[in-house]
């Protein structure tokens, strides 16, 4: 069990020492999410106002896009450096390989929402922070599901063709529970006054979904990566 | 056996058909809805027959990612295809009834987007099998494994909202007139996909062969 642990710390470790060295990913996506939210603004703002709960929804389309760029980028740095064959032959089980993937891509994510969420309060006069607790707890699960089927399918297309187009086309309709529960869960909590409640049921809804896939991607992931 | 039993069960499929439309004329009109009301003979028959083959190839594909058996997966891109040609039939005539019975084309209920996000699952698997390269076999069953692990959660998410659709409770209750049609149509739709799924399955073994032939000659 350590050393299962620190075979994925290992390779968490590798992914994010790349990443501070280059900031490539980290800068490039948070950039996109905010292009993202621009769009959005041009599309659902009339008169200079917000429309009414577009907030939850635009914030839950920009982490799903640039979620998948992360994701497609990250894996992308080993085809071209040609790596993961040699993270394949490594002494290591290979759900820690999955474990390690994952784990850099949700610090990646949640750095990129660290910054994505209050912009998106701010500029859509959302209160995104009125139940912080609960709001977290949201995006870590919404996260948490959106990247674990993402890692597994991110590592699937690394030696296919047509890559870049197939992981958003897999990707999406799989993970559409996901964004309803996201959106549904956010949408209650800035309802005046939030309901609580639903907010809770979709938060469990999303933990429920996490287990799942993340049960299935470990149990798939041998199969898939092995020649 | 399949392959002896085959050209009789196609004649039987295709008498059935040719027979269906003058059953489902015969059928009495229901009483809201009118005449519209008779495309959910081949709806519902569509619909079933969308769900047997999703189910044959999400199994072929489970069956095929654990244990390789190259069988498991010809069954899997045969019961694949089916689901997306049944699936457009069942999302092109659904909104044509909805638009008459709900005033809209398209709802976002429980059971269409459901249906739709299965539909494109499946698009997906095809997608990743046709442009996908060498390998995309066992890729593609993962995608179908978990389509079919997603559909009971897009179901229930969409479903936390109103809900439009009839439910399955309408079969039991249908009226004695309409019953024997619906039944028909029903045999009709699963005959045919089961007779389908056995000429794919056995095209693309040949496919296999013919490919592995042509490795044999470059070698």
């Amino acid at each position: 069990m350590k050393a299962f642990a620190r075979a994925v710390w290992v390779v968490t470790r590798k992914d994010l020492l790349i990443e501070t060295r280059t900031r490539e990913i980290l800068f490039t996506t948070v950039f996109f999410a905010l292009a993202c939210v621009l769009v959005f603004a041009f599309g659902f703002v009339k008169e200079g106002r917000p429309m009414e709960d577009v907030a939850a929804g635009i914030l839950w389309i920009a982490i799903a896009f640039s979620g998948t760029l992360a994701l497609g980028r990250a894996f992308e740095r080993e085809r071209q450096g040609e790596t993961l064959r040699a993270l394949l032959i490594a002494p290591i089980d290979r759900p820690a390989l999955y474990l390690g993937k994952l784990l850099g891509i949700l610090i990646l994510l949640a750095a990129v929402e660290i910054l994505i969420v209050p912009l998106v309060a701010l500029m859509f006069q959302a209160a995104l922070f009125d139940h912080a607790l609960i709001m977290v707890a949201l995006l870590v699960a919404g996260t948490l599901g959106f990247a674990a089927v993402g890692t597994l399918f991110a590592a699937m297309l690394v030696r296919t063709r047509s890559r870049d187009v197939m992981l958003p086309v897999l990707l999406y309709p799989l993970t559409v529970p996901v964004i309803i529960a996201g959106v549904r869960g956010t949408a209650a909590l800035l309802q005046q006054p939030a309901d609580l409640p639903m907010a809770r049921a979709w938060l469990s809804f999303l933990l429920f979904f996490d287990i799942v896939f993340l049960t299935i991607s470990l149990w798939t992931f041998e199969p898939v990566m092995t020649e | 056996m399949l392959n002896r039993l085959f050209v009789p069960l196609a004649v039987v499929a295709a008498a059935m058909f040719a027979y269906a439309p003058f059953m489902i004329l015969n059928a009495p009109y229901e009483a809201t809805m009118g005449l519209v009301q008779k495309i959910f003979y081949f709806h519902a028959s569509a619909g079933m027959g969308l769900f047997l083959a999703a189910f044959v190839s999400g199994i072929g594909s489970a069956v095929f990612l654990f244990t390789r058996k190259p069988a498991a997966d010809r069954v899997a891109v045969a019961g694949a295809e089916l689901t997306v040609m049944l699936g457009l039939i069942v999302l092109v005539t659904g909104p044509l009834w909805a638009r008459k019975a709900w005033g809209v084309w398209w709802q976002w209920d429980a059971r269409l987007t459901s249906t739709l996000v299965m539909w494109m699952i499946f698009n997906a698997y095809l997608l990743l099998r046709r442009y996908g390269g060498p390998g995309s076999d066992r890729l593609a069953a993962a995608v179908s494994l978990f389509g079919m692990a997603n559909v009971p959660f897009v179901y229930w998410s969409v479903n936390v909202w109103r809900t439009l659709h009839p439910t399955t409770s309408v079969i039991p209750s249908l009226k004695p007139g309409m019953r024997g049609p619906f039944w028909f149509c029903v045999v009709a739709f699963l005959l045919v996909s089961t007779l389908i799924l056995m000429v794919r399955t056995e095209l693309e073994k040949r496919r296999q062969e013919l490919d592995e032939l042509y490795l044999a000659v470059e070698d």
